[in-house]
C-alpha cells in the first residue's frame, strides 16, 4: 500500500512536470531582454529551492538524531542530502548553461557561484565521511555533527547575493523583493515547477530511505550470521 | 575559573608533549618551507605579481601546514587508549576541546611567525609595514582554522583514511576565513591599511570565529562521548 502511494506521488509529480513543460515551452512568450533562454530559470530556481529545502531538512533531522538517537533521523538525513546533492548539480548545470548564453562563459568566480560550488563539495564530503565509518552508531553521530556544520555554507550561498556585489543576478522572486522584478505569469509557473520538483524529491527521499533501511537490515543480519558461526 | 584551569591544563599538556617530541612542529615548519620554495617555480618570484598574491600564497602554506598539526591533535591520543582516559577524566568535553584548540592555535601561530620572515627573504618582500594589523588578522584567522580543524580532528580520529579525510573536509569549511585572511593579508603586506570597503572581510573572520567556536563547543561533547 505504502509503495503504491509512493509511486502514485511520483507519477503525479512527473505528470505535473510535463504539464509545466508544456506551459513553459508553448504558452509562455519569450522574455524581452533574454529571449528564449530565460526559460531555464524556471528550472534553475526551483532546483535550488528543492536542494536548499533538502539540506535544511537534513540539518533538522541531524539535530533531531543527536537529541533522540533514533536511527530513522539518520536515514532521513542521508537520503535527503543525496537527493539535495543531485538537485545541486542540476542547479549548477542549468546555471552554467544560462551563463554560457547570456555572459558568454560557462563559469565565473563570483561569490554566488563559488559558494554554490563549495556547498556542493561540502555535502559530497558528508557522503564521503559516511563511507569511511563502519560502525553505524558512530557513523550516524559523526555525520549528524558534520551535517549541522555544513548547513552554514547553505546560508552563505543563499545570502551571498545580498552580502557581495555578484555577477549572478540578485533576488527576483516577489517574496524577497516585494514584486516588480518578474512577470507574475512566469513567477507562477516557477513556483508550480518548484512544487513539482519538491514532490519528486520527496518521493526520491522516501525511496532512498527504504534502501537505507534494507541495507541496515542486511548489515545486521550479516553481523548476526558472523556471530552465529 | 575551574573550567579555565582545566582548559589550560589540557593545552599545557599538549604543548609540553609537542615541545618534548617536536614531531608535528618540525614536520609542519619544514613542510611550510618546502611549499614556499615550490611556489617560486609556479610564479616568477621577482615580479610584481607576487605582491598581488602574497596573501593567498601565505594562507595556502598555513592551511597545508596546519593540516599536519591538526591531524596529530587527536590521533596522538589513540596510543594506549589515551583518548578514552581523557574523555573519562573529570573535565567537560568542551574544556578538552578548547584546550586542544588552544594548543593547536599556539603551534600554528609559531609556524606562521617562522614562515613570515622566510617568505620575506625568499620573495624580497618588506612584510612588516602594518605589523599590528597583520598580527591581528593572523591571530583571528588562525583561531578560525584551528577551531574547525580541531573539531574535525575529533570527528575523524577513528576513521579509515583519516589523513585523507581531514583535509578534504576542513578546507571547504575553512574557506570563509581563508578567503578573508588572504584578501586582508595581501592588503596589509603591501602596506595599505584596510579600506572601508574591505571591512566586511574583518567582520567575516570575526563572525566565522564566533559562530564556529560556539557550534564546536556545543557539539564536541557529543562527538567525544556519544
Amino acid at each position: 500500500m505504502r509503495e503504491k502511494i509512493l509511486y502514485g506521488a511520483g507519477l503525479i509529480a512527473g505528470l505535473y512536470l510535463v504539464r509545466n513543460l508544456y506551459q513553459i515551452l508553448l504558452v509562455l512568450p519569450d522574455e524581452v531582454d533574454q529571449g528564449a533562454i530565460y526559460r531555464i530559470l524556471l528550472f534553475h530556481v526551483p532546483a535550488w529551492i528543492t536542494c536548499f529545502s533538502a539540506y535544511f531538512l537534513a540539518g533538522a533531522a541531524s539535530v533531531m538524531y543527536l537529541i533522540k538517537k533514533d536511527m530513522r533521523y539518520d536515514t532521513f538525513s542521508v537520503a535527503s542530502v543525496e537527493v539535495g546533492l543531485a538537485f545541486t548539480l542540476i542547479g549548477l548545470a542549468t546555471g552554467s548553461i544560462w551563463a554560457r548564453i547570456i555572459w558568454g562563459i560557462w563559469w565565473t568566480w563570483d561569490a554566488r557561484l563559488t559558494w554554490a560550488l563549495i556547498t556542493c563539495i561540502i555535502y559530497a564530503g558528508y557522503l564521503m565521511l559516511r563511507h569511511a565509518v563502519d560502525d553505524p552508531t558512530a557513523r550516524a553521530k559523526n555525520s549528524a555533527v558534520l551535517c549541522i556544520f555544513s548547513y552554514a555554507s547553505v546560508i552563505i550561498t543563499y545570502k551571498s547575493i545580498d552580502w557581495w556585489r555578484t555577477q549572478h543576478p540578485g533576488a527576483v522572486l516577489s517574496i524577497r523583493t516585494g514584486g516588480g522584478r518578474m512577470d507574475p505569469a512566469m513567477e507562477s509557473i516557477l513556483f508550480q515547477n518548484a512544487i513539482a520538483l519538491l514532490l519528486l524529491a520527496g518521493v526520491m527521499v522516501a525511496v532512498r530511505m527504504r534502501q537505507e533501511d534494507t541495507q541496515r537490515e542486511v548489515e545486521s543480519l550479516r553481523r548476526y550470521a558472523h556471530a552465529a558461526v | 575559573m575551574r573550567y579555565l584551569r582545566q582548559t589550560l591544563t589540557i593545552a599545557a599538556k599538549d604543548l609540553r608533549s609537542e615541545i618534548r617530541t617536536k614531531e608535528s612542529l618540525n614536520a609542519a615548519i619544514s613542510f611550510a618551507i618546502v611549499i614556499l620554495v615550490l611556489f617560486s617555480f609556479a610564479v616568477d618570484p621577482s615580479s610584481e605579481q607576487i605582491k598581488e598574491m602574497s596573501g593567498g600564497l601565505l594562507w595556502l602554506v598555513f592551511a597545508f601546514a596546519g593540516a599536519l598539526i591538526l591531524n596529530r591533535s587527536f590521533a596522538r591520543e589513540q596510543n594506549n587508549d589515551c583518548l578514552d582516559a581523557l574523555v573519562s577524566s573529570p573535565i567537560p568535553g568542551s574544556a578538552l576541546f578548547l584546550g586542544k584548540a588552544l594548543a593547536n592555535f599556539v603551534l600554528l601561530t609559531v609556524v606562521e611567525f617562522v614562515s613570515m620572515p622566510i617568505f620575506g627573504i625568499l620573495y624580497n618582500m618588506d612584510w612588516m609595514r602594518q605589523p599590528l594589523w597583520l598580527a591581528a588578522v593572523l591571530l583571528l584567522a588562525t583561531w578560525g582554522i584551528t577551531v574547525i580543524g580541531t573539531m574535525f580532528s575529533a570527528l575523524t580520529v577513528n576513521l579509515r583514511m583519516r589523513e585523507l579525510m581531514l583535509p578534504t573536509l576542513i578546507y571547504p569549511m575553512m574557506i570563509p576565513a581563508l578567503m578573508a585572511a588572504m584578501r586582508l593579508t595581501t592588503l596589509l603586506i603591501n602596506g595599505e591599511g584596510i579600506p572601508a570597503d574591505d571591512w566586511i572581510w574583518v567582520k567575516l573572520i570575526v563572525g566565522f570565529d564566533i559562530i564556529f567556536t560556539s557550534l564546536a563547543v556545543t557539539l564536541v561533547e557529543i562527538v567525544l562521548v556519544g
